[in-house]
């Protein structure tokens, strides 16, 4: 039954082949025995899930179900779940009980699905191992000595590890791609404003987004299209007509134009990597496209433009954190400064206030142009790249990492090597596109991914080029024996 | 030495929107602390604004009152620093591309004249308040306060006195009161005034480091506190000293003004445009559609009083004050058809001095203009004298009744009846004949005396033309 794709779990309870409830108790066992070793779930909501269950049950019985209806999911800690602890990751809000939902919450609840808990991350989503969490990191079931990739490492786990069917993730410069490929399962970072980030607490504002990570490509279309669409509450939640991601899935590729930016092989890619996204492009060349090398000349620079953009924009957001409303507030303050500081110092890890402090930096007088407005001026840049690109090929492909998942304190060490492993997600973030990774074989038994890119709202293309992909192939069937 | 006083004034005008600037909490004033503060006006983790249009339109308002550029494209910029009534840790406001540009308005000191420029305005979001009594030794913040809509107007360092300063002050005021984007009520904080001080050699172009007095709640306070300031710098300066650029309180109790002590260093705001709101675009037909709702503003007003009513500068810039006063009068006039200055008078003289001493405003007046017509045509038909008709007016004010009902009930018609004025003055001729001797052989003073005792006996109600008239020619 863990294997099953969401696709296949709906068929079966349409066809009452079992239960809702009888899923949801069976992933919730499960959870409970496998958990402890990977660490994915911070917070496992067994009454709430059993209760939704029995309510998906009775809409399957009625006759007005959906295909998400009673489907088992979890999400990410930095989803706002009303009543539920919403920590981010952090002590800053471990003991922070929202008292709403983010639209995401609500649109996959309406959409029948059940919340097994909320899942761990890098603190603020600010990482790329998992590492940085308050609530310890998570194992890649893969290798348990190994990262699942981050910041959205639990949800990427979850998945492998056959936790939870489907989870939500987000993506800042990587965080659902990279754990994704780390994890050997698909996930895609939609197009900047296409899902609502009301409710996702905002780590940099003008590059988070919200996306799906499941098995299949096609497991990933049916929770995007409940995720999707326009939100009044987000102000850059885009306006337009809605989209069924599941269609078309099995329609032909034939003509499609794949592009190879020279800047994605060069230097400091594994070798076995390298030879897995050519042979899945010769899957995909099979299936009717063609490839064109391709040059994104500013792609070297996305690295240090996204690390002053995000941490500038975080140092921002993470500002309402002050110990006064909500959140950690240190013991016996003596004054205003006192509180600030140690409820801040004691409250973020490291990773947080290095970001915080770079950020500040890069917003202070003397700094903002040379820095912040510099920054923002590359990313024109790189969206100008890609735009050009565009205008000769349809999907963009390549490594989603320049490695497989490094070994625990490899690079927790060395924030630089750290940042990095997200040299080639970077960019995508920087120029709202969107992009997707997607399991093309293994490297010392663990997890290769590869990473499509297409032009702005080409989520369509992206899931349907992915599927039938999958159709040919099977590395995203395997799982990791726990 | 002689001294060159300069003055800019930054006013903030609480927008008056039923809902905040990017939330839909409520904006009335007064409610319990923290009940009128939701999710985004709290700042809880995953919030995001969205803006409120009815406070762009208000903003656009005030820009085509003052003659500006709106922006077609306005950015909203994240001003960046912690304070405990601040929830965000940044304040949601407008930095390099405002919503409003330049524009100007014109103030009237000793009957002159004088343009102030206004360098731009723009919206942005109210903290909260901090309440330091009250809570032994600890700080209450209510938040009710935070995300009511600012418009900040900024004007040029143009005044040159604290009276310009008051004066200017008054016209915004005015302003925004005639807009009806601004209640304009100090007392609750709806409209508060920095002042920005600075002083230099008479003569000398450059600039004098100036300071901020800061949150000045009555045109009062502004004025003393400008008048307190100038004189200190101009002391410190005539003692070889420098001004230092700080931010100060003015204390009413003490009228003087304080430097204060939690600003050590300037605070670094760290400004770049807010990601979680698109740049506001305002097109050409959205400012058309505002101008037609514009209501007349009172510079055209004061204009057309003084063209249709034929009424003085001053009268015609007194009765345009305020758009309650002014539709107050305009009704009196039409209602009662009598000469516009007979009215302005009334309104001006009577009915003002009566609601200043009840302290009520012109819409609280318990004489509505009806009545007051009413009163008013009794006067220009001759029903009355002017002198009665106070009288009359006490009435009117002291119950509902019309003036008619006042004049018949007290039998307070005048006398014009020739016959009876003549029978009267026949009778004080007979009375006195040694005044009358008196007033024949040159003593001109004595006609008071006839005038006082034909009043006495007609109980003020003999027409005074009509008497004196009479008079002249029984005493010749």
């Amino acid at each position: 039954m863990h294997d099953k794709t969401i696709r296949e779990l709906s068929d079966g309870l349409k066809s009452k082949a079992f239960s809702s409830l009888e899923l949801t108790e069976s992933f919730l066992k499960r959870i409970e025995r496998l958990d402890p070793s990977i660490n994915a779930f911070i917070t496992v909501t067994p009454e709430r899930a059993l209760k939704a269950a029995k309510a998906a049950d009775e809409a399957l019985e009625k006759g007005a179900a959906g295909p998400l209806t009673g489907i088992p999911i979890a999400q990410k800690d930095i989803f706002c779940t009303e009543g539920v602890r919403s920590s981010c990751g952090s002590k800053m809000l471990d003991q922070f009980i929202s008292p709403y939902n983010a639209t995401v919450v609500d649109r996959l609840n309406a959409a029948g699905t059940v919340m097994l808990g909320k899942l761990n991350m890098d603190e603020f989503a600010m990482g790329s191992s998992n590492e940085t969490s308050f609530y310890g990191p998570v194992k890649n079931p893969w290798n348990l000595e190994t990262v699942p990739g981050g910041s959205s490492g639990g949800s990427a786990a979850a998945v492998a590890a056959r936790l939870v069917p489907g989870a939500t993730g987000t993506d800042t410069g990587g965080s659902i791609r990279q754990p994704a490929a780390f994890c050997g399962i698909t996930g895609i970072k939609p197009t900047y404003g296409l899902v609502s980030r009301w409710g996702m607490i905002a780590f940099a504002s003008s590059l988070d987004q919200a996306g799906p990570m499941a098995k299949t490509a096609e497991d990933c279309a049916l929770l995007l299209e409940a995720m999707a669409g326009f939100d009044p509450k987000d102000s850059t939640s885009l306006e337009r007509p809605k989209e069924t991601y599941s269609q078309g899935l099995d329609e032909s590729i034939e003509g499609l134009r794949i592009g190879l930016p020279q800047e994605f092989f060069g230097e400091g890619l594994d070798p076995d990597i390298h030879q897995a996204i050519q042979a899945a492009i010769g899957e995909i060349e099979k299936l009717g496209a063609t490839v064109k090398a391709i040059s994104l000349p500013h792609m070297h620079l996305s690295g240090p433009a996204y690390y002053v953009v995000a941490p500038a924009e975080c140092s921002s957001n993470l500002a309402r954190l002050d110990g006064v409303r909500y959140g950690y507030r240190a013991e016996n303050p003596k004054d205003l400064k006192d509180l600030y500081m140690r409820s801040r110092g004691e409250g973020f890890g490291a990773e947080v206030k290095r970001r915080i402090l770079i950020g500040t930096y890069a917003l202070s007088a003397g700094y903002y142009d040379a820095y912040y407005i510099k920054a923002q001026k590359i990313r024109r840049l790189i969206s100008d790249d890609f735009k050009k690109a565009f205008e000769e090929v349809d999907v963009i492909m390549g490594p989603t990492s320049p490695s497989v998942a490094f070994q625990f304190g490899e690079k927790s060490q060395d924030p630089i090597a750290m940042y990095l492993s997200d040299i080639y997600t970077i960019a995508v973030n920087l120029a709202g596109l969107p992009g997707m990774s997607v399991p093309v074989g293994f490297s010392k038994g663990l997890p290769i991914g590869m990473q499509l890119i297409g032009n702005y709202f080409s989520e369509q293309r992206l899931l349907q080029v992915a599927h039938r992909y999958q159709g040919v192939t099977d590395w995203h069937q395997q799982s990791p024996t726990l | 030495m002689q001294w060159e006083t300069v003055i800019g004034l930054e006013i903030h005008a609480q927008l008056a929107t039923k809902s905040k600037i990017f939330s839909g909490a409520a904006t009335l004033y007064g409610a319990e602390p923290n009940t009128q503060a939701c999710a985004i006006d709290l700042g809880l983790p995953g919030v995001l604004p969205v803006l409120n249009q009815e406070a762009v339109k208000m903003a656009v308002k005030f820009g085509l009152a003052i003659g500006a550029t709106v922006s077609p494209r306005s950015v909203f910029a994240r001003k960046n620093y912690f304070y405990p009534d601040l929830p965000k840790g940044y304040q949601i406001s407008q930095f390099d591309l405002p919503v409003v540009s330049t524009g100007e308005t014109t103030i009237v000191v000793d009957g002159e004249v004088k343009v102030i420029g206004i360098t731009r305005a723009h919206l942005e979001e109210d903290a909260g308040k901090s309440l330091h009594e009250d809570f032994e030794g600890h700080t209450g913040i209510d938040l009710n306060r935070a995300g009511t809509p600012l418009l900040e107007i900024v004007s040029e360092p143009d005044m040159r006195s604290a009276k310009e300063a008051v004066a200017y002050m008054k016209k915004v005021h005015a302003l925004v009161r005639y807009l009806e984007i601004c209640d304009g009520n100090m007392q609750e904080g709806s409209f508060r005034c920095d002042a920005n001080v600075s002083i230099r050699p008479k003569g000398q172009e450059k600039f004098g480091t100036r300071a901020e007095i800061k949150n000045l709640n009555s045109f009062r306070f502004v004025e003393k506190a400008i008048n307190y300031e100038v004189l200190r710098q101009i002391e410190i300066l005539e003692n070889g000293g420098t001004i230092v650029q700080e931010t100060r309180l003015y204390d009413a109790n003490k009228d003087e003004t304080r430097s204060m002590r939690s600003k050590e260093e300037a605070n670094d705001y760290r400004y770049f445009p807010d990601p979680d709101l698109l740049p506001l675009e305002i097109d050409a037909d959205f400012i058309e559609s505002i101008r037609t709702q514009l209501p007349e503003l009172p510079d055209q007003k004061k204009l057309r009083f003084k063209a249709q009513y034929g009424l003085t500068d001053y009268d015609a810039e007194v009765l345009t004050a305020t758009r309650e006063l002014a539709s107050y009068f305009e009704e009196v006039a039409l209602l009662s058809g009598s000469d516009p200055k007979l009215c302005a008078n009334w309104v001006m003289g009577d009915l003002a001095a009566a609601l200043n001493k009840a302290s009520l405003e012109i819409e609280e007046s318990p004489v509505d203009p009806q009545r007051l017509a009413g009163l008013i045509q009794r006067i220009a038909d001759d029903t009355i004298s002017g002198k009665i008709a106070k009288q009359v007016f006490e009435g009117l004010w002291a119950s509902l009744e019309s003036a008619d009902a006042i004049i018949y009930r007290d039998g307070l018609r005048q006398i014009t009846d020739t016959g009876a004025i003549e029978a009267i003055i026949d009778a004080i001729i007979a009375e006195n004949p040694a005044q009358v001797e008196g007033y024949r052989s040159g003593k001109d003073k004595l006609f008071g005396f006839f005038v006082g005792q034909a009043m006495k006996a007609t109980e003020g109600k003999a027409n005074p033309a009509q008497l004196n008239e009479l008079l002249k020619k029984k005493l010749s």
